[in-house]
């Protein structure tokens, strides 16, 4: 029955965003005077409504294991923790379709309840962009992946959930990334619902503003998270590995962070009005290319999860006509829209616009190669593409994108003088030149990492500078956030060119009770004892670890079996210290009896994640500033007209 | 109107029309060896168990083309080709194996009970030999012509249907 309720739920919202979608259409023609335009702003509050019902009916099904479901069946167990259970929800294909459609109609309910920003025309056709996509993927989701197909016969048991994905922070990595691509696609719609008008001003950058602001926070911080989860649960030491379906969520970050720039530039300074545009564009193709990506199992990747070719025929088709609807739209408009204000070179525009194209050509180095297997597949060559060819071709747009980011917030807005900032470049600089010189002559280092060193220490302090000779207290809160972001980068590319400049790896047979060392830790193995989970046995070794032979740390790395389904995971043990991290991980036993264990001493490598998380934090800074002021001035604006309303009836 | 502004369309075009291409391509899960047509890498290894013959790359090059077999006791699709070898040997192939990771003892017990298709049997307990030959998995077969060049790759068991494919290209490498 709940799954019936879900499913006619999903129906009506359907229904209610076709209704959307002609309503706004036909009230774009008519200039929104007719009755129909009263439709549009009710619809999307409705389907917002009906589409969650949807997906908690989801829920509740996985919750009680409603085994007669087939998403039920095939994706839960009975014997699973009631956590991953409810995570289970959008741990496949057609549950995470579901929650991004919630996502959506929700985020198209809140612009319908509260944007008053924008003209009524606008408004309309960006709600009525908003419909046409929502009912692509409500098409998307009905026809071909439905979530409440019932089984003939109920299972007697289901099949598990990929062990891998019994992690908490995986139950929260997808969903925070679709969060973000859905924040983007309410950029795209307002981008094109701006198209559609011509009306691309300041006051349509505001009201897009905060949900490009919402989608980057998310998108940052899942990155962030799953950087951290592939980091210690995959057991190989690493964090960015250059996989296809990690570039599937960087790209739509770096378009988004372009957009994020140049959306404040046409905010405050009414330019880059169809570079805007396309950036908007951009960054929701870039997320749907990357889902395109995952799903459709073109290319190879460790995250190839719900592969289907059939999908993935349905996802391009989608992708088709949204991006290519829109691009053809641009194609036809761009040129009507006039041209925004002009700024001289070196002004904060200038520096914008500098760092814009910079993080467009990572976007693209980044593209490329992600793409660039897909390529020469056609021509019957096989390859991969990795750091080789991504850190340095990316260093190449990076380290200039740094150095702008260093000096431009210094700058003023329109037109300014480089001398009028010197100091502050050469305090940059001298910083930069000190590390270099105390790295590249001290220690052993190669030349990325030593590049990422002698920049990160540089910013750290640079990032800081825009909040001198002003009063802390009266700092906009979107300033402090931008200071916090930049910081944020400054920290995560210290952590990374630590972890690459001086990782210390070790890989060793090791009997019960004999130790072995790495960097500065020994490392006692004491025992290897059998442990059991819930659904899980694992081999567990016991060891202490111990910094500079201080007091040991005890540490427990395993190695797990699950049952349902049968797979072997290893989880690995951590310390963390001030300093960095050591990484632990036990793997087979040797002929002889002896253990292998893999060990890592990584210093300052947390300093990435915490990196990325200012990052984040910077965002919701900015976002609360900016929403907060806009809350201000609607009070303001509110009470100015009763005033004036007074004034009139008294006169 | 600017002919740039169509730049934008223009790419996606080609990125959708190179996606649905593949979309239509059958997806090829197999890594083929980049040996082909090369010679055997140098190698000499010692016999899997007692009473049969080690083999090394030299004794390759006697003017016969052979089949080289990798495989193990330990892998089940091994047991379901073990039929096709015993059908290509009749035939007149003759086959070399080597067992990949393998102990002799087990080695004994899988050819009692599946039968022995095999001129010589080497050991490579270090995968040494098969990762030099550019085999990624067990079982795999390779053409080898007489004067010890890799001709032809056969990745998975070797199902009925293709044991004529393989005589053919034996029959090529002479």
């Amino acid at each position: 029955m709940i799954a019936e309720l879900g499913l006619a739920a999903l129906w009506l919202a359907a229904a209610l965003a076709a209704l959307q979608m002609v309503t706004g259409f036909l009230a774009l023609r008519d200039g929104g005077a007719g009755e129909l335009a009263g439709l549009i702003r009710p619809a999307a509050m409705v389907q917002g409504v009906l589409v969650t019902l949807s997906f908690l009916a989801l829920v509740w099904l996985f919750a009680v294991t409603d085994l007669s479901v087939k998403l039920v069946a095939a994706n839960s167990h009975s014997m699973k923790p009631l956590i991953f259970k409810l995570s289970g929800t959008w741990g496949n294909h057609e549950g995470s379709m579901l929650l991004w459609v919630m996502v959506m109609g929700l985020a198209g309910a809140l612009i319908a309840a509260v944007e008053r920003r924008l003209p009524e025309r606008t408004m309309n056709a960006t709600l009525a962009a908003q419909g046409v996509v929502s009912l692509g993927f409500y098409a998307f989701l009905l026809l071909s992946s439905n979530p409440f197909e019932r089984l003939p016969v109920p299972a007697a048991e289901g099949m598990g959930l990929n062990p891998l994905l019994q992690d908490i922070g995986l139950a929260f990595h997808p969903p925070t990334l679709y969060l973000g691509y859905v924040g983007l696609s309410v950029a795209f719609s307002f981008a094109v619902g701006a198209l559609l008008t011509r009306q691309v001003t300041p006051e349509f950058a505001r009201a897009m503003r905060p949900w490009v602001l919402g989608a980057w926070v998310l998108l940052t911080i899942g990155i962030t998270a799953g950087s951290y989860w592939a980091y210690y649960e995959l057991g190989w030491g690493g964090w960015w590995f250059w996989d296809p379906v990690e570039n599937a969520s960087l790209m739509p970050w770096l378009a988004a962070t372009a957009l994020l720039h140049s959306v404040s530039v046409l905010a405050s300074r009414d330019a880059l009005r169809t570079w805007t545009i396309m950036l908007g564009v951009v960054a929701f193709s870039m997320s749907m290319v990357g889902t395109f990506l995952v799903r459709s199992g073109i290319l190879t990747s460790v995250h190839a999860f719900a592969v289907d070719p059939e999908r993935g025929t349905f996802i391009l088709a989608l992708l088709g006509l949204f991006i290519g609807g829109a691009l053809l739209l641009f194609a036809l408009r761009a040129s009507t829209i006039s041209e925004g204000e002009r700024f001289a070179i070196s002004s904060r525009e200038g520096a914008l616009v500098f760092n814009n194209v910079m993080l467009s050509a990572i976007l693209a180095i980044v593209l490329l190669g992600t793409l660039y297997p897909l390529l020469t597949e056609a021509f019957d060559v096989r390859v991969s593409v990795g750091p080789p060819y991504f850190n340095p071709v990316g260093a190449i747009f990076t380290v200039p994108m740094l150095l702008v980011m260093a000096v431009g917030p210094l700058l003023r807005w329109r037109r300014d003088r480089i001398e009028r900032i010197g100091k502050e470049a050469a305090l940059f600089a001298a910083l930069v030149l000190a590390a270099l010189l105390l790295f590249g002559l001290l220690a052993d280092v190669t030349l990325l990492p030593l590049l990422g060193l002698a920049l990160g220490f540089g910013l750290v302090v640079a990032s800081l500078l825009p909040l001198r000779r002003r009063k802390l207290g009266r700092t906009p809160l979107a300033t402090w956030g931008m200071v916090t972001a930049h910081f944020g980068i400054a920290v995560a590319l210290l952590g990374m060119a630590s972890e690459s400049a001086f990782s210390v790896e070790r890989l060793a047979a090791v009997g019960e009770g004999d130790s072995t060392t790495v960097g500065p830790w020994t490392v006692v193995l004491q025992a290897v004892e059998p442990v059991a989970g819930p659904n899980w046995t694992a081999l567990q070794g016991r060891m202490a670890a111990s910094y500079q032979g201080g007091t040991p740390t005890m540490i427990a790395p395993q190695a797990r079996n699950f049952w349902a389904p049968p797979q072997q995971t290893t989880e690995s043990a951590l310390v963390t210290r001030w300093n960095g991290q050591l990484y632990a991980v036990i793997g087979d036993r040797a002929p002889d009896g002896r253990w292998q264990l893999r060990l890592w001493w990584k210093p300052f490598v947390p300093l990435i994640w915490l990196g990325g998380l200012l990052v984040a934090l910077g965002g919701v800074l900015a976002l609360l500033g900016r929403v907060l002021t806009d809350f201000r001035h609607r009070r303001l604006a509110a009470r100015i007209a009763e005033r004036r309303a007074e004034r009139e009836a008294l006169a | 109107m600017s002919w740039r502004l169509w730049l934008p369309l223009l790419a996606f075009a080609g990125f959708l029309g190179l996606a649905a291409y593949q979309l239509t391509q059958p997806k090829d899960e197999f890594v083929e060896s980049r040996m082909i047509g090369q010679e055997l890498p140098y190698f000499d290894l010692p016999p899997a168990m007692e009473g049969v013959e080690g083999a090394s790359s030299a004794s390759f090059a006697d003017g016969k083309p052979r089949l080289l077999n990798i495989w193990a006791s330990w892998c089940l699709p091994c047991i379901a080709e073990a039929p096709q070898l015993e059908s290509l040997k009749r035939q007149g192939a003759e086959i070399v194996g080597i067992a990949i990771r393998d102990r002799p003892a087990d080695v004994g017990r899988f050819l009692a009970q599946n039968g022995n298709p095999y001129a010589r049997i080497a050991r490579d307990d270090l995968s040494e030999v098969q990762l030099a030959i550019g085999s990624s998995g067990v079982p795999e077969t390779f053409v080898i012509d007489g004067k010890g060049v890799i001709r032809y790759q056969h990745i998975g068991d070797i199902r009925a249907d293709d044991v004529p494919v393989l005589l053919e290209k034996l029959e090529e490498a002479r």
